[in-house]
Order: structure tokens, then sequence, then C-alpha cells
């Protein structure tokens, strides 16, 4: 960070701490919602779902080989392959935005060409293992799914028509000898590999299980009377297999992976719920800004408020996953279902300083092309959403 | 010699470039280092996942941080 940087935050600071009206009723409750909202996470979110969910990231990003995905993203690899790939690696690969942008220039100028980079440069933010349990725990099961299917669609769509509308560009690419990270020998099977992420998933799903609704009857409330013997024998299995097929220093490198994720994440995380409590407030309860404002701009599900949350989600700047507390205080301020999934989305995949960023890869022509499609398809999908589903 | 670490600038490839002035200075080699931080420079060189270590224009590590020991090997080599 440059010194005038730092100036700028601390004189900022000052400023809110001169002039903002503290003592002013609508401020006191929203800093009271902005504390409320953060125990809220602490106590409903942090334990059962954003710990495993990191655990599981850490694995991801240790055990699965990068390599023999990346294969699939060179000049020679067959085009639906590289498109079927890029939709759906995110879940692997973009666990942190700096593998993003790399990978992304590097499909874009050596590999598969501008179809295959923009698919994954879309899908990778949007349906990464902690995204999408995040927002499927928190603003409910339907809206995770929707992300996951949606984001893979679009991310299809997307790449398949940027590579129709640029099709002349993209012969005059140039090739060359392209390097991939290196496959590493585990001495582990496949099987075991995906037994061990499973497991660790079911952990996930168990412990985050909800309580069923008081009249339900059957295999639901069930699985909620026995949710914490499952969860503690899917823990002691896990153990086993850390101790029968992992080498000590591949779990060192696993809490490491673990942690670094923590460390990155979690400070975000804190500061976008404190900053969704204070400006939104919890589901129910008002902070700072009026929710008749967000239901006249979000409201419903008209073109206008799904263009409006795509439209405002593709300049906004979302930190890794506070998209989902910012749309959680929305939803609870009146927001419509339709714009919310509209703004999953647009928001992640796109934001003005990764536009920057695209635009100093592809061109401003090629980047203003690519966030049009998004900003459109975001849109329809949350008016069929807003219309068929809720 | 020259070495030039790829990357946008994350955790990994600072600690990347922190091995690989350790390593430097354990085997007395003479090198520059550069640090290249530009995406397109960084694809310009085919590599398709960061931190990556370059020696004399030979890509030798993609996508992980290297360990200290291989470091020294390249050097020396």
């Amino acid at each position: 960070m440059k010194e005038k940087t730092k100036l700028l935050i601390l004189v900022g600071l000052f400023l809110m701490a001169y002039f903002i009206p503290w003592a002013h009723p609508v401020i006191r409750q929203s800093g009271l919602e902005a504390f409320m909202m953060l125990q809220e996470y602490a106590r409903e979110h942090v334990l059962t779902c954003l710990i495993p969910a990191f655990f599981i990231a850490g694995a991801i990003a240790v055990f699965v080989s990068q390599a023999s995905v990346l294969k699939y993203f060179g000049n020679q690899a067959k085009k639906i392959l590289s498109y079927s790939v890029a939709s759906v690696s995110g879940t692997i690969l973009a666990v942190c935005s700096c593998t993003v942008l790399p990978l992304f220039a590097g499909i874009y100028s050596r590999g598969a060409g501008i179809g295959p980079a923009t698919a994954f440069l879309y899908s990778g933010p949007a349906i990464n293992v902690l995204a999408i349990t995040m927002t499927a725990k928190i603003l409910g099961w339907q809206l995770g799914l929707a992300r996951a299917i949606g984001a893979v669609i679009f991310a299809v769509i997307t790449g398949l028509l940027m590579a129709f509308i640029f099709r002349k560009d993209d012969l005059a690419r140039t090739g060359g000898q392209i390097h991939v990270p290196d496959e590493d020998d585990t001495g582990r099977t496949l099987f075991q590999d995906s037994i061990y992420i499973l497991t660790m998933v079911l952990i996930l799903i168990f412990a985050a299980f909800a309580k069923p609704a008081p009249d339900a009857a059957g295999l639901w409330p069930a699985i909620f009377a026995a949710k914490w013997y499952i969860t503690i024998f899917l823990l002691i299995a896990l153990g086993w297999m850390l101790k029968a097929w992992f080498t000590k220093e591949e779990c060192v490198s696993w809490i490491d992976a673990t942690w670094g994720f923590m460390k990155q994440i979690f400070p975000l995380l804190l500061g976008g719920v404190i900053v969704a409590g204070f400006l939104l407030g919890r589901p129910g309860h008002s902070a700072l800004i009026p929710e008749q404002y967000i239901q006249t701009l979000l409201g419903g599900n008209s073109l206008w408020a799904n263009l409006f949350a795509s439209v405002a989600g593709a300049f906004m700047y979302f930190a890794t996953l506070t998209e989902v507390p910012i749309l959680q205080g929305l939803l609870g301020a009146g927001m419509g279902k339709g714009p919310a999934l509209a703004l999953l989305l647009a928001g992640p995949a796109l934001s003005l300083p990764n536009m920057l960023v695209i635009g100093g890869v592809m061109g401003v022509k090629k980047t203003a092309v690519f966030c049009a499609i998004i900003v459109v398809m975001s849109t329809i999908a949350g008016m069929l959403y807003g219309t068929f589903v809720v | 010699m020259e070495i030039k670490i790829l990357g946008p600038g994350c955790p990994k490839c600072e600690q990347t470039s922190k091995i690989v002035t350790e390593a430097l200075s354990d085997t007395g080699v003479e090198a520059t280092v550069e640090k290249v931080t530009g995406v397109m420079e960084i694809a310009g060189y085919g590599v398709f996942g960061t931190p990556a270590v370059v020696i004399d224009g030979d890509v030798k590590c993609v996508g992980k941080i290297p360990k200290k020991e291989d470091v020294s090997s390249w050097l020396t080599k």
C-alpha cells in the first residue's frame, strides 16, 4: 500500500469519526444492527458452515491436481472439452483470485482462445466451493442451486458468444509452448481423493443441517435428530483416512492452505457483515438505508429491478463472499428473489477494478461486450427465476 | 544469471521470492532477480499458473511455491 493511500484512509476515518452524528437514533440503531448481524454470523454460520468449507477449499487447493485440468486449456485441446471444463473448473481452480487472472490471460493468449478463457473467467468466482455453500446456507438452497446452475450455463453461453463475435481475432493469436503446473505423484488413487473430499462435504452438510419445520414428517426430522452422531462418525472416518492415506507433510500443507484461506477471507467477511448490517440491517430490522428505497428499486420482479440489480452488481466490487451478507440485508429489506439472483450472477464475476484488468488483457471492446453479455443474461435469468421459481 | 519470478503479487508469490533470495545467499550464486507482475507479460511466458520461476529463460516451476533445495539445485547447475 502506498503511503499516500494510507494517509487518505486515515483522513477518511478521521472525518467519519468527526462528522457522523453518532448520537442520532438511526445511526445508533444501525450500529446495533451491524453487531447483531455479526453475532448472527458468529453463532449460526461460522462453526458449522464456514470452517468446514475452508477445510474443503484447502483440501481442493492442495490435493486436487491442477495439471490434470489445465491440459484441457491448451491450444490443441478439443473445443467441446475446453468449454465444459472451463465452465466447471472454477470449483477447483478459482479459490484464489491470484490464480484466476494469470490463468485467464494464459488461456486467452496462448491456449484454447477467447471462448474458453472468458467461460473460465466468468464461472471461476461464481462457483467456487466457499461461495456456493455460503449462498445455500444463508440465502437458502434454492438460490444456492440457481446460482451454481446459472453460473455454469452462463459460462458456456458467454464463452461461445465471445468466440463467435470475435472469431476473426482468434485466428491471429500466437501459439507457442505452454507450461502447466507439474503433476505430483501422491500415491493415492483418484477414488481415495474423492472419498476424502466427499467425506468433508458430508460433514459440512450434516453439521449445517437446518432444523426442519415443526410439522415435517419422515426422513428430515430423523436426520436432524441424528445429525451430531452422523457428524462425529464422519469425523472419525476422516481422521482414519488422514492417518492411513496421507503423509504428515501433506496434512501440514493442507492445514497451511486452509489457514491461508481463513486469513485471507475472514477479515473481508467480517468487514462485509458489519457494513451490510450497518447499511441494511438484519431481515425484519431496519437500519441506515430506509427499506422503502430498496423496495422501490429492487422489489418485485420487474425488468427494471432485475436490470438495476445486474448493472449494480456488475460495477460493484464484492470482496470474496461479502456478496452473501449484503444480499441477505437487501433481501431482508424487501429485494425480490429474481433481482437477488441477477445480482449474484453479475456481481462476483465483474467489478470495476476487475474490468480494468480484463480490459488490459483483451482490450476495451471485448471487455465491454463481455460485460454486456453478462448483464443482459443476468437480467433474463433473474426475471425467469422470479417468475417461475418463487 | 537472470531469475524472474512471475506472479501478480499474492502471498504465494512473495513466499517464492523469499525462497529464491534465501537460496541465492545459501549458494552464493550471483544473479539478478526480477519480479514480473503484469498479467499479459506472465502469459507471454506461456505460464498457466502462478507463482512461477524462470531462470535464464527456462521455466523451472509453475503454480506452486518451490522448495529451497530445488531452487538451489537449479542455481548451481
